[in-house]
């Protein structure tokens, strides 16, 4: 059956952020999971999902509430051990290693960002970017440094020395995207990143993510309801039932 | 006449910013400028002033009069009618693939909509994320991704429906055959009540 094509507005075919999409064989992979099994209980939400992101490639995973898209996140961030399948960051098994080995994962190859930001609020905006490289074990001062140059990267340099309550919502995500980004991460998970925002602030947040993403090489798997933010990725794919729907990544 | 209120325009002029600022659709024709401003000239809207020659041929001056600038400020504040939209091509294709066909049909035809729809929103995502973007071009691409998100909206509620419409049926074809070999198992003693 054909479909229709929604119709144009403007002629002008220039890419910008989004770029054009690496190749998804298989061959350059930044993480995937691979037959991946989840359960809360007695209440399957995985049912044996396949998933590869390409090196490189923004991926809006969608689906509707409960169809199992953020447990998918939580699995291939190593949040979450999945009770059958693999998941892989690059050639690393990780869903078979400990959870302090998994732990040390995230503070170094994974980034997550999260709806609400999480930031802590007794920190400013730059203590609380440093706050991964000091859990590592960086030294305050170039800890800062480093944090400091984040965040005049997502745009929110003059944010440096306020705290989380003395920022708005949007300038407190672009924080938040900054600590995910601090480490310099493989891949950045992001759930629902623009989900507490209002549209010109969710604008901005993607619009820094994915010039961000593209600058530093970082493969973004974006977990989202809103087609508008899944616009800004490369590829979408879509989780029903703890399934892929059409049953391709 | 809102080219117009801003200063006075040669038709050519009226022609290359209208194209400028409705970069997305489609130019207008000289002829559709000229006999626009025929048209508005004899309402009073518009009055043709001097002949300038500028490296070609003779081109007339247009103003906008006070009366133009009336009409202009009550279409502006005119509201304009929301658009039905029922006959959207999209909801009768769904629909139809629903009656000739099957739910597995129209959930394609639907999957395969949401992946078009997203890959033109992923368009216009691309050209409003370009720095030098004009701010008319901006406004241009967040209508129509509003539009094309109206409509993923209801292609992705369509496929909701067509799922748990799905899992009706096979809910009720399984209640079917447990409740055939209920018959099966009970035909026995049905069959042996007249003679009994």
């Amino acid at each position: 059956m054909n479909t229709h094509a929604p119709e144009p507005i403007t002629d002008s075919s220039a890419s910008t952020v989004a770029g054009s999409a690496p190749p998804t064989n298989g061959r350059d992979l930044a993480v995937s999971g691979q037959s991946l099994v989840y359960s809360y209980g007695s209440a399957p939400a995985l049912r044996g999902i396949t998933v590869e992101v390409a090196r490189g490639e923004l991926l809006a995973v969608t689906g509707p509430s409960g169809s199992g898209k953020s447990t998918l996140m939580l699995c291939l961030a190593g949040l979450l051990r999945p009770d059958a399948g693999e998941v892989r960051l690059g050639d690393r098994i990780i869903s078979t290693e400990s959870e302090a080995a998994r732990s040390e994962l995230r503070r170094s190859e994974i980034g997550v960002l999260f709806q609400f930001g999480q930031l802590v609020a007794e920190l400013t905006a730059a203590e609380n970017v440093a706050l991964p490289l000091l859990l590592s074990g960086v030294k305050r001062k170039p800890a800062i440094a480093a944090a400091t140059i984040w965040l005049d990267r997502f745009g929110v340099a003059d944010q440096a020395d306020s705290r989380p309550t003395q920022m708005s919502g949007g300038q407190g995500q672009r924080v938040a995207a900054a600590r995910a980004m601090v480490t310099e991460p493989s891949v950045l998970f992001a759930d629902e990143p623009t989900g507490s925002l209002d549209g010109l602030a969710g604008e901005q947040v993607m619009t820094q993510i994915v010039r961000v993403a593209r600058e530093a090489s970082t493969t973004v798997v974006v977990i989202t309801h809103d087609a508008k933010v899944a616009a800004y990725c490369d590829r979408e794919i879509v989780v029903r039932d703890g399934l892929l729907e059409g049953g391709v990544s | 006449m809102g080219l117009l209120s801003s200063g006075d325009r040669h038709g050519y002029d009226l022609k290359r910013e209208h194209d400028a600022v409705f970069s997305g659709a489609k130019p207008l024709a000289f002829g559709q400028v000229y006999a626009t401003l025929e048209r508005l000239q004899k309402k009073g809207y518009v009055m043709a002033g001097q002949v300038e020659r500028v490296d070609g041929p003779d081109r007339t001056v247009f103003s906008l009069t006070d009366g133009g600038r009336d009409e202009l400020d009550r279409w502006l504040a005119e509201v304009e009618a929301p658009a039905p939209h029922v006959a959207n091509p999209l909801a009768v294709k769904a629909m139809i693939a629903l009656l000739v066909g099957t739910e597995a049909q129209a959930s394609r035809y639907l999957a395969d909509q949401r992946a078009a729809h997203l890959e033109r929103m992923r368009h216009y995502t691309n050209r409003k994320s370009d720095p030098s973007v004009a701010v008319t071009e901006m406004l241009a691409a967040d209508y129509a991704i509003a539009h094309l998100d109206a409509d993923l909206t209801w292609l992705g509620l369509a496929l909701d429906r067509m799922t748990q419409l799905a899992a009706g049926v096979a809910s009720a074809s399984s209640r079917n055959v447990l409740s055939e070999h209920t018959s099966v198992s009970a035909s026995p003693t049905l069959e042996s009540e007249p003679s009994a």
